[in-house]
């Protein structure tokens, strides 16, 4: 066979064995509804406090208030994504799949995960705390592309923190210094949502903070390997 | 001589900045700066002398995924450990100095807030490897984190401040402030200043080589 056909047969088979491994982790969080309805409950009574206390607030407000949940139901939501699988499970999907194609299931899982969570604390956050956006559909996007990257960040701490003790408590240790900048540029990217006319300028963050998406995509693709190797 | 003529550089090159520092004529700009921008050449070496010890920092750590030896590990921590020091130092003669200049220690600059998180990224570093018991687990797992931390921080720490507006020099308005202008500096400033950077760039690695070598002698009596 030439190497071209090759490649491509690895190819088919790797996306076959993500998508299997996807299905699996989807399988499972049907089956375990509690899980997936705990990050529900989660958000909704986060952002109910948030009513509770504060009432409609305006604009800039509202906006931070949105990325600090957003960050919370993301640790929440991604941080048990390497605690499901025991050891002898690990190994299992080690011998059959491989690294990469491990974590890339996993990432792209947590992406759907957390996009679904994104548009879920958008429409309670509207329900509930008003609705101060002039462009929706523009913050919308910018949810969206908020939720990737966390997701994206998260669920490679996850990994890290899955190999040492107390996860949950490092899962915020390590989390929260290192997702500040894609935070702080996301609010500010957001922050056209909420003016009259949407600046021009907010492409250039949109393209760094793409970039970023991207250099975890590739880090986790490197580095994970060394990680799952005991 | 041939192995320490770097130490003797270093005390050479500090006697200067810490003397002729405070001796050499800069300019005044009628009266708005007066003496205290001669913190040039001790609060911009600190921040040099933490990007280039997380620099070294990392490369440890890549080096350790490669070839697995326990000593890289050392020194990647101990240039982290070195690294963040020099942060902290950076942000307190920074902190001084606004006091007098921008009127408050801290104006939330986006400098400071980036010089902040760096600080907090690399002590959720010291965190981490304290919390897993297992040595070659903790070598590797940080040296993970390390990689990480540094591809997250970094681009945000050159990339961001030239895209929004800060009170630190270069200013170019709305199209945002590097943190430096070298254009626009006395040359004796700039000359002390690149003094300050190598002087304590050396102190740096100094009692970096030093700590490394504490540990490899408490390894040494801890394992025969």
């Amino acid at each position: 066979m030439p190497d071209a056909a090759i490649f491509a047969n690895n190819m088919s088979t790797s996306v076959k064995h993500i998508v299997t491994l996807i299905k699996k982790d989807l399988l499972l969080e049907v089956r375990q509804q509690y899980t997936f309805y705990g990050i529900l409950l989660y958000v909704a009574s986060t952002i109910f406090i948030v009513y509770l206390t504060m009432g409609q607030p305006e604009g800039q407000v509202w906006n931070s208030l949105f990325w600090i949940v957003q960050l919370f139901v993301c640790v929440n939501a991604v941080a048990k994504s390497f605690l499901g699988d025991s050891r002898g499970r690990m190994l299992y999907f080690y011998s059959i799949a491989g690294a990469t194609d491990f974590i890339l299931s996993k990432l792209v899982f947590n992406i759907i995960l957390m996009l679904v969570m994104s548009l879920l604390s958008l429409g309670v956050f509207i329900v509930l705390l008003d609705n101060p956006l002039t462009h929706f559909t523009a913050f919308l996007g910018i949810s969206m592309l908020g939720g990737l990257g966390l997701a994206l960040v998260f669920t490679f701490l996850a990994a890290i923190a899955a190999k040492a003790q107390q996860q949950a408590a490092l899962m915020a240790i390590m989390g929260f210094p290192v997702i500040v900048p894609q935070l702080l540029l996301l609010s500010k990217i957001a922050k056209t949502a909420f003016e009259p006319v949407i600046q021009g300028g907010i492409w250039q963050m949109v393209l760094v903070l793409m970039g970023l998406d991207l250099l975890t995509v590739i880090l986790a693709l490197i580095l994970f390997p060394f990680l799952w190797k005991d | 001589m041939r192995n320490y003529w770097w130490k003797i550089l270093a005390y050479l090159l500090l006697l200067t900045v810490c003397t002729e520092g405070f001796l050499v004529k800069v300019p005044v700009l009628e009266g708005r700066l007066q003496q205290s921008v001669r913190n040039t050449f001790f609060h911009v070496p600190m921040w040099f002398g933490m990007m280039i010890f997380f620099t070294v920092s990392v490369v440890y750590a890549l080096l350790y995924l490669y070839k697995q030896k326990p000593g890289y590990d050392h020194y990647a921590l101990e240039f982290a450990r070195t690294g963040t020091v020099f942060g902290i130092l950076g942000l307190i003669t920074g902190a001084i100095w606004a006091n007098y200049q921008w009127g408050s220690p801290w104006s939330g600059d986006p400098k400071q807030n980036g010089a902040a998180v760096a600080i907090l990224i690399y002590l959720a570093y010291f965190v981490l490897r304290g919390s897993i018991n297992d040595i070659d687990k903790r070598h590797k797992i940080s040296a993970v984190y390390n990689i990480f931390a540094y591809a997250m921080l970094f681009p945000t720490i050159w990339i961001l401040p030239r895209m929004t507006e800060s009170l630190h020099p270069g200013g170019m308005g709305a199209e945002g402030n590097p943190g430096l202008n070298p254009n626009d500096s006395a040359p004796a400033v700039t000359s002390f200043m690149w003094i300050g950077v190598a002087g304590w760039t050396l102190l740096g690695v100094w009692i970096t080589t030093l700590r490394i070598r504490l540990q490899f002698l408490i390894e040494k009596k801890l394992h025969g």
